[in-house]
């Protein structure tokens, strides 16, 4: 049984933020995820956007957290090295009497504390964004709004962390949550001097029966997205519910990138903030996201009738998209909890619930690492190491380097000149390098997050043999492990007519 | 820096085919870069024959008939870089490439030969709905997994798209162990050849079913089923033929798409229809000196045709160095000369080339199309300007099969005032 101060139960980047943030003291942390990789919920399958905050209600934990986390990311972006641009948000007023709403929206902002923020006449707009649609009336443009890659900045927090002595723990699904009694706690033998120091002896430490065994706790933090109200209320009488609330997207290739480049909104309707039109930081255009409700916290499959929405709605607000550049689409599960703002608490003794994490999530971030840590910090007079890394280095970025230093590179190492996927441009070099970091990629997926391998127009028709061949021989591991995303999501169902063996040995009992 | 007169992009079939034309015409210093790690592009995951009928009058696999070129470019001691990206293609020719030995390095060339190929579109690309699992694959890349790699990408599969690829697939897969259930196809043709339609699916009892699609995925993590529906005229599913296919593999097959990251990079003009470039008689893109064939002008069937254009290209490539005009020349010869457009109507989807500059004009030119559906006894027609010159029945057209006409010199030269050449279908 493994003992820790604190344990994150979800490796998405509330998880990760919070790791990262609580990493900076005297704690021993460990970090439970029932995917393999980080970044594999709500976080992978977003806007990629940080939002301004405008849009939150003035007061609530979504207006603060969101502002704060603005304010915060452009530093943190430097400092972890992941990619991140204020390219400026337009909301778009698409009717006269929809200019009431827009000036309400204004604001909301002003009342949230977001710099910068003023309306722009259709010709200031139209001249700013000449894809955007003829119909525009007026808009709110807010400066500080901004584009980031989620898979990165989840991955940066979480390979920050874990230099910083955070242990993940992938493939671990925790199944019940449960207190030990107290006499057994108070008579342990093992107690280190950490918990006798911060941590309260009054009561019981958390049992996490999971997966991969059991594992103990002093503090538990609660980061698990949809499904947030499940553990919450495996251990409070006072219930949550978090409703998953599906969003599907398009992503265009990278020859529609400069469509636009804000993030054009259009005025919120009563699903949160509409379909939204925006290039991505690597330079993609991305349209969505719908907004439905639906029972099944597995539910990430992508439908028509969503898709087909998608593609309607942006057309209200921007023109000419060059739908036929569509690349791929997915879908995300928004977290959205009935009291429509985020739940960041101690619910009992010892468990912080971060539940209810939906947009403006991701901007959020930051700020609720901050926020979780300024909770612990009190409860348990925290102290700081001496020793914290606060920066942590991301992986190459060639399309910055010039042509000598690309080639001072792949003298130091020749798998830099070696292309595996063509679409975007990464190398052999870079996949090693994904692999071999801390927290390195296991699978195909976990690849793409970190390089962009197999993420661009061919969608990896080209380089998926070539990747799971150097997973393969670098993990050494036999090709047919090699896993999509993890789990049961084997690539190849084995070697060429080995069907017809496993046919003969089934017949004569073999 | 390092110079060369010609620089063939990709050592494909079009690419091998353009050095072999391109040395036998007196180009001197040609140099070949190839992304993958041996010669011969495609053709080496295609184990399969019946290529080479007309080229060499005998049926080969793939890797045969690429070695058959490939031994010629040997011969001809044509050099040629393998595990070699190009990265970058300036206006000005400036060709920017990395491998691991020399590192990222540019070569200055006089003539640039595109010869790139195609990608097949994805799944995203279909925006088809559903969940995201292991187990949906390209039918290119099952093939390589196959083919090449030894791998078998699952065991009972569907598949869907009617092009070339997927039916070899289709009896490809059931050779090495695996079930195949159906193949679909959205029109209600096939887009691919009748001969792999009888040879690959009729011959293993594989299912056709025209006018259907994939409506749904299911599986997290692996395919687990996939539900075909039936679709109407314009496409779209009908509500009510759902059926469910338990599976773990879903093989897709719907089109090959021109890969002209780096033309467009270099300013080539493309055709939205082909999503090639637009060429000339000679084969050559609105930038002058740099020549395109193969897929990567327009998607092909056989490959046949392939090293037919290519060594076109690859001659006029040769001449374009060998007689380099300056600029000024060129200018006054534009001014001069007489450029007849072609253009199609009813049918017709696009023409390669698409224009004609008569003093460039060979003895005989071959014009490839495709038509837009499937027509029964009609007649494909050529008209210069008004004048129906040319009248040919054919029982039936099918976009799945590429068409061609021949022009001569001879015959342009007795319509001196010409502007423009009209394909189109007439019906019977």
């Amino acid at each position: 049984m493994e003992k820790y101060d604190v344990l994150i139960i979800g490796a998405g980047v509330t998880g990760t933020a919070v790791a990262r943030e609580l990493s900076r003291y005297q704690l021993k942390i460990g970090v439970l995820e029932r995917e393999e990789d980080v970044c594999c919920g709500t976080s992978k399958a977003n806007s990629a956007i940080v939002h301004a905050g405008y849009d939150a209600e003035p007061g609530t934990l979504k207006a603060k957290m969101n502002v704060r986390g603005n304010q915060l990311i452009g530093e943190l972006a430097q400092e972890l090295d992941f990619p991140f641009r204020r390219n400026g948000s337009l909301v778009l007023c698409l009717d006269e009497k929809q200019y009431p709403a827009l000036q309400k929206l204004y604001e909301k902002g002003i009342a949230n504390g977001v710099k910068e923020l003023r309306i722009l006449s259709r010709e200031e707009v139209l001249e700013m964004e000449p894809n955007v649609t003829d119909q525009v009336v007026a808009a709110l443009y807010a400066p500080t709004g901004g584009i980031v890659c989620p898979f990165h900045m989840t991955i940066a927090f979480a390979e920050n962390a874990c230099e910083n002595g955070v242990t993940f723990h992938f493939n671990t699904e925790v199944k019940t949550i449960f207190r030990k009694q107290v006499a057994d706690a108070a008579e342990s033998p093992e107690q280190t001097d950490i918990e006798k120091m911060y941590l309260p002896h009054d009561t019981g430490t958390w049992q996490l029966v999971t997966s991969s065994g059991i594992f103990e706790a002093k503090c538990i933090i609660n980061a698990a997205g949809i499904y947030a109200d499940y553990f919450h209320n495996m251990v409070s009488e006072k219930k949550i519910h978090i409703t998953p609330r599906k969003g599907e997207y398009c992503l265009l290739d990278k020859t529609a990138g400069t469509h636009v480049d804000h993030t054009i909104f259009a005025l919120p309707g009563k699903f949160g903030k509409g379909v939204l039109v925006t290039p991505t930081v690597h330079g993609n255009l991305l349209i969505g996201p719908t907004a439905t409700d639906i029972e099944n916290k597995e539910g990430i499959n992508t439908t028509r009738e969503g898709l087909d929405e998608v593609l309607t709605k942006s057309t209200a607000s921007v023109k000419n998209i060059p739908t036929r550049q569509v690349i791929t689409s997915f879908a995300g599960l928004r977290a959205h909890s009935d009291g429509d703002d985020f739940i960041i608490e101690e619910a009992v003794k010892d468990f912080i619930d971060c539940a209810g994490i939906e947009s403006p999530g991701l901007s959020s971030a930051p700020a609720i690492g901050e926020m979780v840590a300024e909770i612990l910090r009190k409860k348990y007079a925290l102290q700081e190491k001496d020793n914290f890394i606060s920066t942590r280095k991301g992986m190459k970025d060639f399309q910055k380097m010039t042509l000598e230093e690309r080639n001072e590179q792949i003298r130091h190492n020749p798998a830099y000149g070696n292309i595996i996927c063509r679409c975007e441009m990464v190398t052999e070099g870079e996949i090693m390098d994904a692999i071999h970091r801390p927290l390195g990629a296991r699978s195909l997926d976990g690849i793409k997050r970190r390089t962009r391998a197999g993420m661009g127009r061919c969608q990896a028709g080209f380089c998926s043999p070539r990747t799971m061949e150097i997973l393969a021989r670098e993990l050494q591991i036999p090709i047919e492990e090699i896993t999509k995303s993890g789990r049961n999501s084997q690539i190849i169902k084995g070697t060429n007519k080995s069907s017809f063996v496993d046919t003969f040995k089934e017949e004569n009992r073999i | 820096m390092k110079y060369y007169d010609i620089v063939i992009i990709g050592g494909g079939p079009a690419g091998l085919a353009a050095a072999v034309a391109a040395r036998k015409n007196g180009a001197e210093s040609i140099l070949i870069l190839e992304r993958d790690k041996e010669l011969g592009g495609i053709l080496n995951q295609c184990i399969h024959n019946g290529f080479g009928l007309h080229t060499f009058q005998e049926e080969l696999t793939g890797p045969e008939y690429a070695a058959r070129f490939i031994t010629q470019v040997k011969e001809l001691q044509i050099e040629y870089r393998l595990h070699t990206m190009v990265m970058d293609i300036s206006s000005d020719k400036i060709v920017t490439a990395m491998n691991r030995e020399e590192g990222m390095f540019q070569i200055q060339a006089k003539a640039v030969i595109l010869a790139m190929g195609c990608r097949e579109r994805s799944r995203g690309a279909l925006n088809i709905p559903g969940y995201r699992p292991a187990g949906i694959f390209s039918a290119g890349t099952a093939q390589r997994l196959v083919n090449i790699e030894g791998y078998l990408p699952g065991r009972k599969v569907v598949i869907l798209g009617s092009g070339d690829i997927g039916l070899i697939m289709a009896r490809r897969m059931t050779l090495e162990g695996a079930e195949v259930q159906v193949v679909a196809e959205l029109m209600p043709y096939s887009g691919g050849l009748k001969r792999n339609i009888v040879q690959c699916l009729d011959d293993f009892g594989i299912p056709l079913k025209l006018s259907h699609t994939v409506v749904d995925i299911k599986g997290k993590e692996r395919v687990e089923g996939i539900t075909l529906a039936e679709v109407d005229e314009k496409g779209k599913p009908i509500p009510g033929t759902e059926e469910e296919y338990e599976c773990d593999t879903l093989l897709l097959s719907v089109g090959l798409i021109p890969e002209n990251e780096l033309s467009r990079g270099m300013g080539v003009d493309l055709n939205p229809i082909t999503s090639g470039p637009k060429v000339n008689e000679s084969l050559e893109t609105s930038l002058e000196g740099v020549f395109a064939c193969g897929n990567v002008l327009h998607v092909h069937d056989l490959v046949d045709f392939v090293s037919e254009e290519a060594a076109a290209a690859g001659r006029n490539a040769a001449d374009y160095i060998c007689h380099h005009k300056t600029s000024d020349e060129i200018q006054d010869r534009c001014l001069q000369q007489n450029t007849i457009q072609l253009s199609t109507e009813n049918g017709i989807r696009y023409t390669v080339p698409s224009e004609i500059r008569m003093e460039y004009m060979p003895e005989e030119l071959t014009v490839r199309f495709r038509v837009g559906g499937v027509y029964k006894n009609c007649y494909i027609s050529c008209y210069f300007d008004g004048e129906r010159i040319l009248h040919r029945r054919r029982p039936v057209v099918a976009p799945g099969e590429m068409e061609q006409i021949k022009l001569t010199r001879e015959q342009l030269a007795k319509y001196p005032l010409l502007e423009k050449i009209t394909l189109k279908i007439e019906e019977a």
